[in-house]
């Protein structure tokens, strides 16, 4: 009894701390907020990120997500000279190959830009799959294709009319794409692993491959234990390709991250060079880590490889033809073995903030990289592998709280041995679609599914557990702890993290028509969603309702509920009731990922109706309870 | 009696020698079954893309190519081993296979799978499976499904919101237009693009399950396949055929047309006109006027082909092979050629004339 009087004053004593804390941060996130307001009309950051040289390589096209323009930079004259505006979040840009036509995807629009370099006008948008990012355009102009990363597709667009023929499957969250020097072959990578056929198995992700003539996929190179394949680059013969690629290790506890890496930074190599299959090496070395390998490029004469390392600042120079002869003679497929890096890579050259996109000159002796937090280029001189140049892209100098704190998201400096960053495990602020054995609670204990951190205010407490009230808590000591087993952020850094990841926006629902009204299966589901009655007609325990406990803005009562899907391996079967917004592209689902699909949180998992009353649904309401679900 | 019948079809077969046989297509049988690489001698659908072809079997599907079988099963990712139906989206080139166990999409070799438990599908045995542009339209034991590729919403449709009186869907034919559904009791499901409406077609009064006077309506409800090509509806029963134009019926059966048999597993059609008809005793093609029978002989097991033409003439016709069974289920064709599904092997009949 005084044991229980002693616990409890100690927690009342902690949550008061807490609430202190919490009332600090919420005063604090608002003098921020305020602040950052009047802020709004100055100059904006830019945030370059994919880029394209003209085929004479005087004009350099950026693609900047922030400011939602594409920037033309005039390389001999290191300076912009047009900023045209386009869709909202640019990413991904490409070029026809005679020059006259550039191509933008406009992530949140769901289109793609279309503009004349001569007169330097958008001409024509074209619509798209869901989340357009990576795009590339045929040899003969007549064709563009579109990575769609939320729809998980290629769009195949032709041009003479604007209409999209057709749709490619691709890997999870498709993203990135490049196209053979002959302009025979496309290659797609996408950033989410598939959702396996059973919980917890290592994750699998691709390389799809398309024929531009067939207009359709006709390989998948499998990339096992990998989740997170990024910007790729094919060799100018076209023997070899290059995606840089992150491998997690999600699935023995994370502990010791001082011990050996929770993710490993390293390139999936294919093609005729290295054998036909897949070969991946690391970049990382035994005691530092390259975080992030974002883009690559290949020099014409196939001396040189690089690689954007998003995470820590730099671009790694390797050595190709080292790389493939150590590819070629690996005995495994996957070469796990850190010191391997010494065996072909010969430099990291320092480069702005989160570099992203890289482009070489025409003749290989220029190497351009997009810092997309620091809305500069950066230009190396290929035979020293120096920075021998900056060019400042515009936008705004000052670095205001949530500039600051979007650097320190994306930046690795902070975890031991700069092994990775918030962004390792939130792609592009988002999530990995993995689930991890965090350390804290205990090895093989408490398996969580990673939540999206997209609009976050007012869901919390956060963790799967509710365990942190706050994000400080959750990006404050926990972090430095747990993750970084490192440098702790100063309280100032620390707010501005907090501010800038309460701060990211929700992204466009794709469910909803355009005018925000619900279809009929939608209306059917909502009512579903907020029926007090079950088709018996008796009424459903408050607490069973859908709407209950996914209540108020976010559809969550920020509470605690035991929904039955509690595991053995958990320590209590209470789980933080998640918002439910864009809950469509979190998948899985549950707290611990074992729902493959919103569909088996209720035909699997809800036996005995205690996650919702449903299971006197047909499955035809059962799938209109769900259409309303991605309208959220 | 019996050797009356005997003389009168002698007669008539020597009457039709004389007048000249309709020239119908002939084949050379090539079979296939477990002795030679397929993974089961029971194979219920059979699809050819280009060079390759797809037999779904009751232990897996097997995919021929360049003189080699390839066999694909649950272990692979497939979603059950007896696969019952297949469809090609041309556009693509990727395959969408119905099976016992719920719906796989095979795309350069990827198998992505869905059930009723972790997807919207209807139901986990999927008879049928038809593309339509970005939708993919399913027959299964509980209705009929359709799946937007691009956004990933399913559309159930059964007995509350379609004119569905029995939900056993058995086979989805799809056009640019329309979509029709055979439904086991049920009859013909005709869903219209333009509009998002049901129309069905059963017996025309409504009161029996066949009809009653010759050409008056669809031949019987209990239907086991469709086939809609060229703004022409093909629909097979077990108890004869029908043709269905938009305004007339025209309706077969064994007893008034070249079919060997009322009971029909797959109807065919190649065109407004003419059609091949999978029967539990054998092949029939149709050519808008005369018929042709391939088939063991019922009684012997040897090769088998005649062929009836419009005055109901039949003429044997000497051939040295046959489909590998008489119990036929269905066809695909690749060029001149036809590829045959039957309950004891895939056949493949090589255009000879």
């Amino acid at each position: 009894m005084k044991s229980g009087f002693t616990n409890g004053g100690i927690r009342t004593a902690a949550l008061s701390v807490g609430a202190a804390v919490a009332i600090a941060f919420v005063v604090l996130t608002f003098a921020v907020v305020a602040k950052a307001k009047p802020e709004s009309d100055e100059p904006q950051y830019l945030s370059p990120y994919l880029m394209v040289a003209s085929p004479d390589g005087r004009w350099l096209y950026v693609a900047c997500e922030r400011s939602n323009e594409l920037r033309v930079v005039d390389v001999s004259a290191g300076k912009v000279v047009k900023s045209l505006a386009v869709g909202r979040v640019p990413r991904g840009v490409a070029l026809s190959a005679d020059g006259r036509q550039v191509y933008v995807t406009n992530t949140w629009d769901d289109t793609v830009s279309v503009i004349d370099t001569t007169s330097l006008k958008v001409t024509r948008t074209l619509a798209t799959g869901f989340e357009p990012t990576g795009v590339a355009v045929d040899k003969p102009g007549k064709t563009l294709y579109v990575a769609n990363r939320l729809s998980n597709d290629i769009s195949v667009i032709d041009l003479a009319s604007g209409q999209e023929t057709k749709r490619l499957l691709a890997g999870r969250g498709a993203s990135y794409l490049a196209l053979s020097t002959d302009g025979k072959r496309l290659y797609c990578t996408h950033i989410y692993p598939k959702i396996g056929k059973v919980h917890r198995t290592p994750p699998e992700s691709e390389i799809t491959v398309i024929d531009t003539v067939r207009q359709s996929v006709i390989d998948r190179q499998p990339l096992h234990n990998v989740a997170g394949v990024f910007q790729l680059a094919i060799s100018s013969d076209g023997k070899l390709g290059v995606a840089p690629q992150i491998r997690p290790k999600n699935l023995v506890p994370l502990a010791h991250v001082e011990h050996g890496w929770a993710f490993g930074d390293s390139l999936a190599l294919f093609g005729e060079d290295v054998g036909g299959g897949v070969v991946q090496v690391p970049i990382d070395e035994l005691d530092r880590y390259f975080a992030m390998p974002f883009a690559a490029a290949i020099t014409p004469d196939k001396s040189k490889l690089y690689v954007s390392t998003a995470g820590s600042e730099s671009v790694t120079v390797i050595d190709l033809p080292k790389l493939v002869a150590f590819a070629r003679a690996a005995t495994s497929s996957s070469v796990n073995d850190l010191s391997a890096s010494a065996n072909y890579v010969t430099a990291r050259i320092a480069v702005g903030m989160n570099p992203r996109g890289l482009v070489l000159s025409g003749d290989g002796k220029r190497l351009f990289v997009a810092n997309r937090m620091d809305d500069s280029i950066s230009v190396i001189d290929t035979v020293g592998d120096q920075v021998v140049a900056s060019i400042d892209l515009g936008g705004r100098k000052d670095l205001n709280s949530l500039r600051r704190g979007e650097r320190l998201f994306y930046t690795a400096r902070y975890a031991f041995q700069g092994q990775f960053s918030c962004a390792n495990c939130h792609l592009d602020a988002t999530f990995d679609s993995l689930q991890w054995d965090l350390e804290p609670d205990g090895f093989g204990v408490d398996i969580v599914d990673n939540r999206s951190i997209e609009d976050l205010s007012g869901t919390e407490p956060f963790k799967w557990n509710g365990g942190n009230p706050n994000m400080a808590t959750e990006c404050g000591p926990r972090t430095e702890k747990y993750f970084y087993r490192s440098q702790s952020y100063t309280s100032a850094e620390l707010a501005d993290l907090v501010s800038y990841i309460m701060a990211l926006p929700l992204r466009p629902n794709r469910y909803r028509l355009p005018a925000g009204e619900l279809t009929t299966a939608q209306e059917r589901g909502k009512a579903i969603f907020e029926r007090k009655v079950n088709k018996f007609g008796k009424a459903i325990p408050e607490s069973n309702q859908c709407a209950y406990c996914h209540s108020g803005p976010k559809y969550t009562n920020q509470k605690l509920a035991d929904v039955g899907t509690g595991k053995k391996s958990d320590r209590s079967p209470l789980v933080d009731v998640p918002q439910l917004t864009n809950v469509a592209y979190s998948g899985p689902y549950l707290h611990d990922g074992s729902a493959r699909s919103m569909e088996e949180i209720w035909t699997i998992f809800n036996p005995n109706d205690t996650h919702g009353f449903t299971n006197d649904l047909t499955k035809d309401e059962l799938n209109d309870l769900i259409e309303y679900l991605r309208t959220l | 009696m019996k050797r009356a019948s005997a003389l009168t079809l002698f007669v008539l077969m020597a009457i039709a020698a004389f007048a000249g046989t309709p020239d119908m297509p002939r084949f050379r049988f090539e079979n296939f079954t477990t002795a030679n690489g397929l993974p089961d001698n029971h194979v219920f659908t059979v699809l050819v893309d280009g060079d390759r072809v797809w037999a779904g079997t009751e232990n897996g599907l097997a995919l021929y190519e360049a003189g080699k079988w390839k066999v694909f099963t649950p272990a692979d990712g497939l979603a059950h081993r007896a696969v019952l139906s297949l469809a090609l989206d041309k556009s693509t080139g990727d395959l969408w296979v119905g099976t016992m166990g719920g719906l796989s999409h095979i795309s350069a070799g990827r198998i992505d799978t869905y059930t009723q438990l972790n997807s919207g599908l209807s139901n986990d045995v999927v008879y049928g499976v038809g593309v339509q542009g970005e939708y993919v339209w399913t027959a299964t034991a509980a209705g009929a499904s359709r799946l937007n590729t691009r956004t990933g919403e399913w559309s159930l449709f059964n007995e509350r919101n379609a004119p569905m009186d029995e939900i056993w869907a058995y086979a989805v034919s799809t056009g640019a237009d329309k979509v029709y559904y055979a439904v086991w009791g049920g009859g013909v499901l005709e869903y219209t693009l333009a509009t998002g409406r049901w129309k069905n077609y059963t017996d025309p009064d409504g009161e029996n399950e066949l009809v009653l006077f010759k050409d008056q309506g669809l031949i019987h409800k209990i239907t086991t396949s469709v086939s809609y090509v060229d703004n022409v509806l093909w629909v097979a029963t077990y108890f004869g055929d029908s043709h269905y134009d938009g305004r007339n019926w025209h309706n077969f059966m064994a007893k008034d047309s070249g079919l060997p048999s009322n009971f029909t597993n797959q109807v065919k059609g190649l065109d407004a006109t003419r059609a091949w008809f999978s029967t539990d005793k054998g092949l029939a093609y149709y050519d808008g006027v005369n018929w042709a029978v391939y088939r063991p002989a019922l009684d012997t097991g040897k090769p088998e082909m005649y062929v009836r033409d419009a005055a109901g003439t039949i003429t044997p016709v000497a051939v040295e092979t046959a489909p590998a069974h008489n119990y036929i289920l269905a066809v695909d064709f690749q060029g001149d050629d036809i590829w045959v599904a039957t309950a004891k092997g895939l056949s493949h009949g090589i255009r000879q004339k």
